[in-house]
């Protein structure tokens, strides 16, 4: 791809979590690069969506740093991670089901809103200005996903393939500089994966977005990734391109099984 | 078929006695279901924002009454006494937010109502130390006066509670629908973890709820202390409310009034016409068997969201 893939945005060092006795996570590196699309891919179980919660806040690792845009942490609340530019989707669709899609998408416009909580309140003069203002960006969302006709119903109500497009609206809301993706395309027909494909590759070509997603296809995978990671077991086992990564002996033996004796 | 005379006949015939009479009767239910309402409203305004049932809310009208009071006997002037009063309610959302809220993250909805019935009582006990458990008198000087209106009683003190109802519940209607942190509320109210991933700081929505509510609960305890004095009985009245949101829904503002309004007259009118085919005092049960209609036909309420759920 003619890309330009510019400088190191995230990088992930040593990192390491457990619940109990088991190892989600054991030693975890890699780096994402500015305008990338990185998958995550291994079996089920492998310490994916683990890795994801990592980079987003939602865990603390207990070893290892993550150094995103320079900054490097240790531990970090979500709700900052959110500030600094991560957004995120959910594999278990996570909308907010009885608000409309509107406003399921405005939510995301929350960081954006600068006046202080009084204005807020009173939801007037300038408050009510900028609320229009977001209400434009939301819009121009809407549009680019293709979901104009469903601005009003409750999310709650409309089908599976849409909740998934709903939630990357609310995502891109945010105007992230880092997107993780949790298996986008889990559940959907042949149809909707190409679509979802579609608004990947435009918001990451359009937007300049970094891209990190986890998905079980590998035909999706190795068609709109830049690189691979391979999880097993909570370790990595192979990084590369999705050609390099599909030849690796390690990723074949993980994914078919190999007797280890 | 004397039976049957008591319970369909009469009572109509009753009213249509004397209309000015039961116009009293429906006003008076009216103006005491705005007391419901009230207290009800502070339910509502937790549970819509962080899918919790508060159990507590009687106990935190009970707590903010006996603080105003205890601040009052202590001389301290009526208006820093309710100013005092609010910030002790705001201290106490952000002392739960930082003891409870905060370690129940992302659980089970059923796991924070438990904690709020351990709260009800820490609450209950708290109070009573701290300003002891005498009945005491609640007087902020509003007017308890009555007046004939076309021959129709009413009474200053229950038009105020009216007033201060509206006034309360078009604001946090306004607020909840119309506004930013409105939205964010319903968004950590239907989903915590996609809440944080927005952004939204889950902690300082969860202080700014529960001091919302510690102000209702407040509104509610000057109301309901001023009319029946302060005292232990106060957290009972929290037992009332749950009629009230079953029939107006858990979810919805507007629907915790007209509940209240509905459970009000229902009741009034349920013990002046047809007490006495039951033997009198149907008041204390009449809201109870109308919720349980309710939640027969209707559980969602009249203006609860109905929640589809997919398997």
């Amino acid at each position: 791809m003619a890309r330009n893939i510019g400088e190191v945005l995230l990088n992930v060092e040593g990192i390491s979590i457990s619940f109990g006795g088991v190892k989600a996570l054991d030693g975890v590196s890699f780096d994402v690069k500015e305008h990338e699309i990185l998958a995550i891919i291994g079996p089920n179980g492998a310490g994916k969506s683990s890795m994801l919660n990592c980079i987003n806040g939602f865990y603390h690792p207990q070893e290892g740093m993550i150094t995103f845009k320079g900054k490097p942490r240790h531990h970090m609340l979500t709700h900052e991670a959110a500030k600094q530019g991560i957004a995120r989707t959910f594999q278990n669709i996570a909308l907010f089901k009885g608000m409309s899609t509107l406003d399921n998408i405005m939510t995301g416009r929350n960081l954006k809103m600068k006046k202080n909580l009084l204005w807020q309140a009173l939801y007037f003069g300038p408050a009510l200005t900028e609320e229009l203002e977001h209400r434009t960006k939301v819009e121009e969302i809407i549009d680019f996903l293709e979901i104009e006709a469903i601005r009003k119903t409750p999310v709650g109500k409309l089908p599976y393939g849409l909740q998934k497009r709903v939630e990357l609206g609310r995502a891109l809301a945010a105007e992230p500089d880092l997107l993780l993706l949790d298996e986008p395309m889990a559940g959907m027909n042949h149809e909707e994966k190409e679509d979802m494909c579609r608004y990947i590759l435009d918001v990451n070509d359009e937007f300049g977005t970094t891209i990190v997603l986890i998905e079980h296809d590998m035909s999706v995978v190795m068609d709109i990734s830049d690189r691979v990671v391979v999880l097993d077991y909570g370790r990595k086992i192979a990084t590369g391109t999705p050609d390099e990564v599909r030849a690796n002996q390690d990723v074949i033996d993980a994914y078919l099984g190999v007797s280890h004796d | 078929m004397e039976l049957l005379n008591i319970l369909f006949v009469a009572p109509f015939l009753d009213m249509a006695d004397s209309p000015v009479f039961f116009a009293e009767v429906v006003i008076t239910g009216l103006l005491t279901g705005i007391m419901y309402s009230l207290v009800a409203l502070g339910f509502v305004l937790i549970f819509k924002a962080s899918g919790v049932f508060n159990f507590a809310q009687g106990a935190m009208v009970l707590f903010a009454a006996l603080t105003l009071v205890g601040l009052m006997e202590r001389g301290v002037p009526i208006p820093l006494a309710l100013v005092g009063t609010v910030l002790v309610m705001i201290a106490l959302a952000m002392l739960i937010e930082r003891m409870m809220l905060r370690h129940l993250v992302n659980q089970e909805g059923i796991i924070l109502f438990m904690a709020t019935i351990g709260l009800n009582f820490l609450l209950e006990g708290a109070g009573q130390i701290a300003w002891g458990s005498n009945v005491k008198v609640l007087d902020i000087g509003i007017p308890d006066q009555s007046f004939e209106v076309y021959g129709i009683l009413l009474n200053q003190f229950d038009l105020f509670a009216a007033g201060t109802g509206a006034v309360l519940v078009t604001t946090l209607a306004v607020f909840f629908q119309k506004t930013t942190i409105g939205r964010a509320l319903r968004a950590v109210a239907d989903d915590h973890q996609a809440a944080l991933s927005v952004g939204i700081p889950l902690k300082t929505i969860w202080v700014i709820v529960w001091s919302v509510s510690g102000i209702v609960a407040l509104v509610a305890g000057i109301m309901w202390g001023a009319k029946s004095g302060v005292q232990f009985s106060l957290s009972l009245i929290a037992l009332k409310a749950l009629p009230v949101l079953i029939l107006g829904g858990f979810t919805s503002v507007p629907g915790a009034i007209i509940g209240g309004l509905i459970i009000g007259v229902g009741e009034k009118i349920a013990e002046i016409y047809w007490g006495p085919a039951f033997g009198g005092a149907i008041e204390g049960w009449f809201a109870y068997m109308l919720a349980l209609a309710f939640l027969m036909f209707r559980p969602q309420g009249l203006f609860g969201e109905k929640i589809i759920e997919r398997v």
